[in-house]
């Protein structure tokens, strides 16, 4: 489960059960699903007899008994070839389901019944609104949320994270998920899921592939390679009475052959396996996608609503620099600062402290006469009375300029100045003051997530529009906006001020994706078409959401987008591939079916394949033979790079497109080159 | 050569000019006519009792196919008892049933496929009454269609417009007015128009011959200008008095050429203004050709062009066999054509009238050389290339919506086109839109040469015989209506199951694609960004191009090889 360890494309495990899927998915009522497919099955079903029986639809010539049986074996393979695929897809879900359900397996409740007893039960009785009781080393046996007690859990089994979480009643933090196991003290929960219809059930079944649906896109995309299929019927049957008026007679295995060949076989056989890695390549990035829907919306996003702090920035400031008032000289400021900041663990006091060091500050270490303040929400300011007796606070603006005239200080006259140029910058001021003199300023930069603004332009480069929100004054929101890059931002933001930018956004026809944990980001990410929620949040916000992030991390809401359009490109490109190979096989097996009738469209046999039959049967075992060929390009995706959608169409149309014509040229000749030998040695 | 371009030079200058006009009238616009028009489409709506209200796309389909069944039954009628003495110089008897229903079904259809000789088979009253008077109604209802379509695909109103009102205005304002001026300049070279009995004269040999007459020139003009093709003599324009000279050729084709061209741009300007106006200098910028009809034109006029080439250079090079006994083929392949047009012109027309789906002839296609043959053929097979009235640019559009679909994948989003998106319902249909028209051709093809009543009709053996059967059926299927003619089709086989191609290849169609706009124009529009597939660049023209190439003409590989090109290769082996 972890994505830590690099994992193989594919084990020996997951290989061995999907050759075996391949043949079990053989099954007519199955194959049914895939009318593609399911052509090329009745047609290896017709060979089949024919094989037997070579003569039934009177068919003539030498050798017949073994030409079907050879057509009858490559379209086995072919079937073979395409349900492997699926299987291959399906395997990696199957693997990780096999493991949850093992996380599942044997868990035991400690009920907690009315009258304040409690009973060991089966897991599996669970109610909704139970009351159970999870000791440490206890595994938390259901969906619940935290009603009494404080303890750390261990989330491994679901986020593969084993650094544990601690979870306590109130907050953000009361909801547990079923399968995660409690690794000190207790918990009381009440349930909040049925027995089968925790988040841990939806994650097996979503990863198994059970709760699978055809999502819009593919059900259009099977439209068209089903009316495809049917075209081609539509020309092959009709072709038997030409050739006959034409006086020849077509063999039914050579009919068969070349509808196998027309119909888009490639991508019919790839389809599902595409939509299927599609998924597992989020369910990599430990995102839980509800739907493969969600999935391909995420291809079509054009507005991401982005909070502010922890998706863009860190959230915690960073001293970046110190701004003297009056008089005082740089250095003394320095050490203030710096000694005030000996004991604050938080990162905004290390920063000052690496800062101040940086700049030269003198070393200071903590001493047992110092006298640390601490940092409260009544004061707002923090500091450190001295052994010499100096008093060294830092605060907020207004809270430090009261202390200050309390003890009988003066505001210097350049302070509110420059306070405010750093809030102009989008930092936080922090006034340092020693006894009744206002030293100066530190500011206390958000900082921008590495990499953020590199991403950002990938994003406006396939046509992006990103929105941040923040609960900041609008100076500093356009300050952050601007370093980092983002379209716009909603200053001063409350949630629901969020769900109205979401809906304005749609009512323009946008698509629009958001991150959210707090329950009060529910109602917006279920307005949103794509909301991600972080694992860390609120059921609430899990619950409305349509993916859920493991790793409650933000920022990958922008992978999930990349994956999501990534899947769209795939399957177009398969497609297009797929259609542009029907031209060589046309000029591949017309001239070999009425060659022997009419010599002089040998001309039209530009391949100059051999003969009639190791023509048929080298397009033939092109067709079987492309589709493993481009499973790794159906489980990994076509390689993506976000441009504009102009050059992204013309890149792929040159790829997938010219090279979907040209490809299967020069591989049935070389097919040709090699099975030509062969088959005049049986005779064909 | 320079006929040629010169010819295609003024087509586009033309079609610069009516494409607007068509525009202004397809939106209602002002245009300078109205003074007159306004009072004469107010009269015919108080008449008829039109009220002018908007409707869906069912009540639109709904009043087509009502206003097209009454005509139908009024147009059999006249057919079958068009002996009485009304406009019967001739003394002509009542058609024959199969053959009336082949006829009206034809006519109404836009198709003019004539299983009849005009000028032994029909009275002058059925002419004028039933053949000219469909030629204008049919016309104008596939451009009434082809406008409430592009109102769909442009989105900016949720209903169609009113059928009855498009059909008017259609009338009144572009197929009369430029049929009366037109039809006199070929009056003016020589067309009759009259309702004498035909003349019989002695020849200067002393032998006697019938000189057919007639109202020609007034079915003449609409003939062409709504790119019906129906001749009013059996010989259709290659008789010299339907089409005396080059320059009435040079009219005829333009005529043909000009509605269908226009169009297109309409088109461009009726999808355009949904995005903002182009402004330059305070002043807004005068757009003769709207970008997104760019990409549409571009594929339409390559394949006119590549097709042109084909048949010019085929027929060009002569008959081998010919030659070898003797025959100059200096001047080209001259079997079945009139030496007043040669082989440039009649090489033109006959790609023109398949390419605009006329169907109207200068020379007998039965007799062109097996690709020149092909080429007329792939038009009808394709029904892309311009097309009749308005439906070419439907199929058009379907295989563009075809072509995004496949685009839009690739881009990574969810396809769209003209801002709607392209979900599994428009698939499903424009799917089946482009099933049916292969699926006519090849389904009666295929029962053609294996039923006796279908091979009887073949009176060529052998490759040409099959090119026969595919070319009436593409021709009924594309209601395109020339014919090899060589194929004996006055039969109840070929009367009947042509009939039902031309009936299927246009209704289902029309009734499909209006659906597809109307599932489109319910969509919420999609907001564009540079993430946005473009469907107006030279990427997307060429990705149609492909696609039409690939879905469109592969389907027909097979029966071309066994057909022309099987007989190309054996004439010059």
């Amino acid at each position: 489960m972890s994505r830590k360890t690099k994992q193989r494309f594919i084990t020996d495990d997951i290989l061995k059960n999907a050759v075996k899927d391949s043949f079990v998915k053989l099954n007519p009522s199955y194959m049914m699903k895939n009318p593609v497919m399911f052509v090329v099955e009745i047609g290896f079903f017709v060979t089949l007899i024919l094989t037997f029986f070579p003569g039934l639809f009177g068919d003539q010539g030498t050798n017949l008994r073994l030409y079907d049986g050879i057509v009858s074996l490559i379209l086995l393979v072919t079937l073979l070839f395409a349900n492997f695929a699926e299987a291959v897809a399906e395997g990696r879900g199957k693997a990780q389901a096999q493991s949850l359900k093992h996380a599942k397996k044997d868990m035991q409740a400690r009920i907690i019944k009315a009258d304040g007893t409690d009973e060991i039960e089966s897991a599996g009785k669970l109610k909704k609104g139970d009351i159970v009781l999870v000791k440490a080393g206890e595994i938390i046996p259901n969906d619940g949320e935290i009603i009494e007690g404080i303890a750390s859990v261990d989330e491994s089994a679901i986020t593969g994270e084993s650094a544990p979480v601690v979870k306590e009643n109130g907050g953000d933090f009361s909801s547990v998920t079923g399968g995660t196991e409690v690794i000190s003290d207790w918990l009381k929960i009440r349930i909040t899921a049925n027995s089968g219809e925790s988040f841990l059930d939806k994650m097996i079944a979503l990863v198994e592939g059970a709760a699978r649906k055809k999502t819009p896109n593919e059900i259009a995309l099977n439209t068209l390679l089903v009316s495809l299929t049917i075209i081609f019927l539509i020309v092959i049957v009709s072709l038997y009475p030409m050739a006959v008026y034409s006086g020849v007679q077509l063999q039914i295995s050579t009919l068969i052959a070349l509808i196998v060949c027309l119909i888009p076989t490639t991508i019919g056989g790839l389809l599902s396996a595409i939509g299927i890695a599609g998924m597992d390549r989020v369910t990599r990035f430990n995102v839980i996608a509800m739907s493969g829907k969600a999935v391909e919306a995420c291809g079509d996003v054009d507005t991401m609503i982005l909070d502010k702090t922890g998706t863009i920035t860190y959230g915690n400031r960073m001293a970046a620099k110190f701004i003297t008032v009056g008089n005082i000289p740089q250095q003394e400021l320095i050490d203030s600062a710096v000694v005030s900041s000996l004991s604050d663990n938080t990162p905004e006091g290390k920063s000052i402290i690496t800062l101040g060091y940086g700049l030269g500050g003198k070393k200071q270490t903590v001493s047992s006469d110092m006298e640390f303040i601490d940092f409260t929400a009544q004061t707002r300011m923090s500091g450190v009375n001295m052994p010499d007796g100096r008093k060294i606070r830092k605060g907020a603006y207004d809270v430090i300029c009261r202390y200050v005239q309390e003890n009988g200080g003066n505001i210097p006259t350049d302070l509110e100045e420059k306070v405010n140029d750093v809030a102009k910058l989008g930092g936080t001021p922090l006034v340092v003051s020693v006894d009744n003199r206002v030293y100066g300023v530190i500011y206390l930069k958000d900082t921008i997530k590495p990499g953020l603004v590199k991403r950002f332009a990938r994003l406006r480069a396939v046509g992006i529009k990103t929105i941040m929100c923040t609960g900041d004054n609008p100076l500093t929101a356009a300050t952050i906006a601007q370093e980092a890059g983002v379209d716009s931002f909603i200053a001063a933001c409350k949630p629901e001020d969020k769900i109205k930018a979401i809906k304005e956004e749609q009512s323009k026809g946008k698509v629009v994706a958001m991150t959210g944990d707090g329950t009060n980001d529910a109602p917006a990410l279920a307005q949103a078409d794509v909301g991600i929620a972080m694992n860390s949040g609120t059921s609430a916000a899990k619950e409305a959401a349509n993916m859920v992030d493991l790793d409650s991390d933000p920022t990958k809401i922008l992978d999930v987008v990349e994956i999501g359009k990534q899947l769209l490109i795939t399957r177009g490109s398969l497609t297009t591939f797929s259609i542009a190979n029907d031209v060589a096989k046309y000029f591949a097996i017309i001239p070999a079916m009425f060659m022997v009738v009419i010599p002089q469209l040998k001309v039209i046999n530009i391949m100059a394949l051999a003969t009639p039959y190791s023509a048929i049967l080298s397009a033939l075992l092109f067709n079987a033979i492309i589709i493993p060929c481009l499973i790794p390009l159906a489980m990994k995706g076509v390689k993506y790079e976000p441009q504009r959608a102009e050059k992204m169409l013309s890149h792929n149309m040159l790829i997938y497109g010219l090279g979907g014509i040209i490809a299967p040229f020069i591989g049935i000749k070389v097919i040709d080159m090699v099975i030509a030998p062969l088959l005049s040695m049986v005779g064909l | 050569m320079t006929q040629v371009v010169l010819f295609l030079i003024v087509f586009i200058a033309l079609i610069l000019v009516t494409g607007k006009y068509l525009y202004h009238i397809a939106e209602g616009k002002h245009t300078f006519a109205d003074p007159v028009f306004d009072k004469v489409d107010k009269f015919i709506y108080r008449l008829c009792g039109i009220k002018k209200e908007e409707m869906s796309w069912k009540q639109y389909a709904m009043a087509m196919l009502a206003t097209n069944a009454v005509m139908v039954f009024v147009g059999y009628l006249i057919l079958r008892i068009q002996v009485m003495p009304v406009f019967n110089p001739n003394e002509i008897g009542n058609m024959e049933p199969t053959l009336s229903f082949n006829t009206i079904i034809s006519f109404m259809t836009n198709t003019n496929l004539q299983h009849y000789a005009g000028e032994s088979g029909l009275s002058y009253f059925s002419q004028m009454a039933v053949i000219t008077f469909m030629m204008f109604t049919s016309a104008a209802t596939g451009f009434a269609v082809a406008m409430a379509f592009i109102r769909g695909l442009a989105g900016k109103t949720k209903t169609f417009g009113n059928f009855y009102v498009d059909f008017t205005r259609i009338t009144t304002r572009v197929l009369l007015p430029i049929s009366i001026v037109v039809g006199l300049l070929l009056v003016s070279q020589g067309v009759p128009q009259n309702l004498s009995p035909n003349v019989t004269v002695q020849t200067i040999e002393g032998r006697y011959q019938d000189i057919a007459m007639g109202p020609v020139a007034s079915m003449e003009i609409i003939k062409h200008l709504g790119t019906n093709g129906g001749g009013f003599f059996g010989a259709n324009s290659s008789a010299p008095f339907e089409n005396p000279n080059v320059l009435t050729n040079m009219i005829e084709m333009m005529s043909m050429m000009l509605m269908p061209g226009s169009c297109v741009i309409a088109f461009g300007h009726m999808v355009r203004s949904r995005r903002k106006k182009t402004v330059v200098g305070g002043k807004e910028k005068t757009v003769w050709f709207g970008s997104e009809a760019r990409p549409i034109f571009a594929v339409m006029a390559a394949i006119f062009i590549i097709g042109l080439g084909i048949c010019w250079s085929a027929e060009s090079k002569g008959n081998p066999i010919l030659a070898n006994i003797g025959l100059s083929q200096s001047m080209g392949s001259m079997e079945g054509k009139e030496d007043r047009f040669g082989v440039t012109q009649s090489a033109l027309f006959t790609t023109v009238t398949t390419a605009f789906t006329t169907g109207s002839v200068d020379n007998m296609h039965d007799t062109l050389t097996p690709l020149g043959g092909a080429v007329p053929m792939m038009n009808m097979m394709l029904n892309v290339v311009f097309g009749g009235k308005g439906v070419g640019l439907m199929n058009m559009l379907v295989y563009a919506i075809l072509a995004v679909f496949i685009c839009g994948l690739m881009v990574g989003r969810t396809p769209e086109y003209l801002g709607k998106k392209i979900e599994g319902r428009e698939m499903k249909l424009t799917a089946l839109a482009i099933i049916i028209h292969p699926f006519i051709i090849l389904f009666f093809a295929a029962l053609a040469l294996s039923t006796t009543g279908g091979l009887a009709g073949i009176t060529n053996p052998g490759y040409h015989g099959l090119s026969q059967v595919v070319y009436e059926y593409a021709s009924s299927a594309a209601n395109n209506g020339s014919g090899f003619e060589g194929l004996a089709d006055n039969s109840y086989f070929w009367n009947i199951t042509t009939g039902l191609a031309m009936f299927f290849g246009r209704y289902l169609a029309m009734i499909i694609q209006l659906a597809i706009v109307g599932s489109l124009i319910m969509k919420q529009p999609v907001s564009e960004s540079i993430g946005t597939l473009r469907t107006d660049t030279t990427t997307f023209a060429i990705s149609l191009f492909m696609v039409v190439l690939i879905i469109a003409a592969l389907t027909f590989f097979p029966a071309m090889v066994l057909g022309p090109v099987a007989e190309h290769l054996a004439l010059f082996n």
